[in-house]
């Protein structure tokens, strides 16, 4: 993962008080941003959660009811064009023309940044190439799968050489293969052209592989930022959980721990730690010393699902349920 | 380069994204022209025989009923024109692709430019379609060359009106269905004109309506430039409508465009 080196280095995007309702429901409530040039910022959020709403205005789509906000050094309100001219969005929903072709899509774009033929020409057939789609630049749009259409909507998006990149939820809906591939594209974007790219997301585990800092976004509030390891500290989900032969065992190691949760049904005993090797050597210990057998063992560190379904409170949603299924994988 | 190069080059790119839609995919194209064709040969060899007798003694400026009823077919086709206009604005508009233009730094004019320069273009090919097969079938207009320039200059007006409304009402319409029925009126209302048969034909309240309805003078024009009828006042009228209502359909879809993005 990569660092923030510094500070000091000015911002891609800056957002006060950003707020958005429509009719009585607040979509987004007083937004404050700052994200510096050349990291990766993630937005995280269940469905619902503002996420697109904030891409949308940031991104000159929509207008905010409240608040100032800066892309590019440039006013959202007093200078909309400029904000375009800097900055690249691809959304949840490839933003394709289905009856060209993934050569014409690009050209499209090429010739709508003011591009001459040529150097369009050129933009083109590199952003194929890069993004591994020169042997369908001639077929037709519709019959691409989804990982092809979310790779030339990202290019499409880099014909015009964007300092500052929105990607809204880039690998919804898309195979585990295809996903991997994206954030392949994304790291390499930082990476090689240096941009700033702004991330929304439901998936925990692209913010923690993408993103220098994650804001979580629940109803319209930040609820939280850091970074994935700061996040992770804010809430106590590490424990080290004891499994007993039988309830006389769990009885007795219960009585050694004060702060332990006991699961009579499962015979466990989780016993709240950071993982580390002395804290699981003081258990063992205090286990040896009073002769009580354990059965097994395991360390829970936490992550940024205990993150995000502590913050967000919602067990239940679906964001939540995929990036479980996602990590058991 | 400045604003206004800008903003006619952006147009340009989009009218010729139009165009390869529409060569592409002729199926819209085809049956935009396929109902004013449908429409002539039927009120032509169906029902061409009664109309004709029982209008005749009424000026049609010519003997056959052809002659009469020809004008009327090419304002329909006009007006079937406008239907592909309006479809192919609010496909766009369902799709993501308009959010993209949206956030990109080219003149906001030229998305609606492309579309309403195309489907006027597309309009007048089917409208030349149209006289060629009503000339095939007897139609014998007596126009001088300047008069038919001043008929293709009185359509291309009429057509850009209602391009431009019917580019407004796809911008509204929340789906491609509602977009197709919404220009379904603009294309009934030549029927309650004198595209037919002459409005002193019809009852008192309906003859009314058929007199000052927008498309009466623009087809009584196009009769009078192509058949050598009394024009009088219409073609002052027919202007008027033509500017009033390009205008007010520029408005409408420019308003309709600046508006938030759909959500």
């Amino acid at each position: 993962m990569r660092m923030t080196t510094a500070t000091a280095v000015s911002s891609a995007i800056t957002a006060t008080g950003l707020s958005k309702s429509y009719g009585d429901k607040v979509v987004l409530d007083s937004i404050d941003l700052h994200i510096p040039q050349g990291t990766v910022f993630a937005l995280l959020g269940p469905n619902g959660a503002g996420k697109t709403t904030t891409v949308q205005i940031l991104s000159t789509l929509i207008s905010a009811d409240a608040g100032a906000a800066h892309v590019g050094g440039h006013d959202l309100v007093r200078e909309p064009r400029a904000v375009r001219d800097a900055i690249g969005v691809t959304g949840q929903f490839a933003a394709l023309d289905n009856l060209l072709t993934a050569e014409e899509n690009l050209l499209l774009m090429a010739d709508l940044q003011h591009l001459p033929r040529r150097e369009g020409r050129r933009r083109a057939a590199e952003l194929l190439r890069r993004f591994e789609l020169t042997e369908a630049a001639r077929k037709q749009v519709s019959t691409f799968s989804g990982g092809m259409r979310r790779k030339l909507d990202l290019a499409m998006t880099l014909v015009g050489d964007p300092r500052i990149i929105f990607l809204d939820e880039p690998t919804t809906g898309l195979d585990p293969r295809s996903r991997r591939a994206m954030w392949e594209i994304i790291r390499g974007l930082v990476a090689d052209d240096g941009v700033t790219i702004f991330l929304t997301t439901q998936y925990l585990e692209e913010a923690d592989q993408l993103a220098d800092r994650i804001a979580v976004l629940d109803h319209g509030k930040l609820v939280a930022e850091g970074t994935a390891d700061e996040l992770k500290r804010l809430i106590p989900g590490g424990h080290i959980s004891l499994r007993f032969a039988d309830p006389s065992g769990l009885e007795s190691a219960a009585a050694l721990f004060a702060s332990a949760a006991r699961d009579n049904e499962a015979l466990t005993l989780q016993i709240p730690g950071d993982g580390s090797i002395p804290a699981l050597r003081a258990v063992l210990d205090a286990l040896d010393n009073a002769s009580v057998k354990a059965e097994a063992l395991t360390v829970r560190t936490p992550d940024l699902d205990d993150v995000f379904l502590t913050l967000t409170g919602r067990a239940q949603s679906g964001a939540g349920v995929n990036s479980l299924k996602e990590n058991a994988r | 380069m400045s604003t206004l190069s800008y903003a006619v080059s952006d147009s340009m790119t989009m009218l010729r994204r139009n165009l390869k839609h529409a060569v592409r995919y002729p199926s819209m194209t085809v049956s935009v022209v396929a109902m004013p064709l449908v429409m002539l040969l039927l009120f032509n060899y169906v029902f061409g025989g009664a109309l004709g007798s029982g209008i005749g003694g009424r000026p049609t400026g010519g003997g056959a009923y052809i002659d009469y009823v020809a004008p009327g077919i090419i304002l329909m086709a006009a007006t079937s024109g406008a239907l592909s206009t309006a479809i192919s604005v609010c496909s766009d508009m369902t799709e993501g692709i308009v959010n993209r233009f949206r956030t990109m730094s080219i003149s906001r004019a030229s998305f609606l430019t492309g579309h309403v320069v195309g489907g006027v273009l597309q309009t007048l090919v089917s409208i030349t379609l149209v006289v060629g097969v009503a000339l095939l079938m007897g139609f014998r207009p007596s126009a001088t060359p300047v008069e038919w320039l001043a008929t293709v200059g009185v359509l291309t007006l009429l057509i850009l009106a209602l391009t431009w409304l019917a580019a407004a009402m796809g911008l509204v319409a929340k789906n491609v269905e509602t977009a197709s029925n919404m220009p379904m009126p603009l294309t009934f209302l030549p029927f309650l004109g004198s595209a037919i048969v002459p409005p002193e034909s019809m009852p008192t309240g309906l003859r009314w309506f058929a007199e000052y309805q927008p498309f009466t003078p623009v087809i009584e024009t196009l009769r009078g430039l192509l058949m050598g009828t009394e024009i009088g006042n219409s073609g002052l009228i027919a202007l008027a409508w033509c500017l009033g209502l390009t205008l007010a359909g520029y408005l409408w879809a420019r308003s309709a465009f600046d508006r938030d993005a759909k959500r």
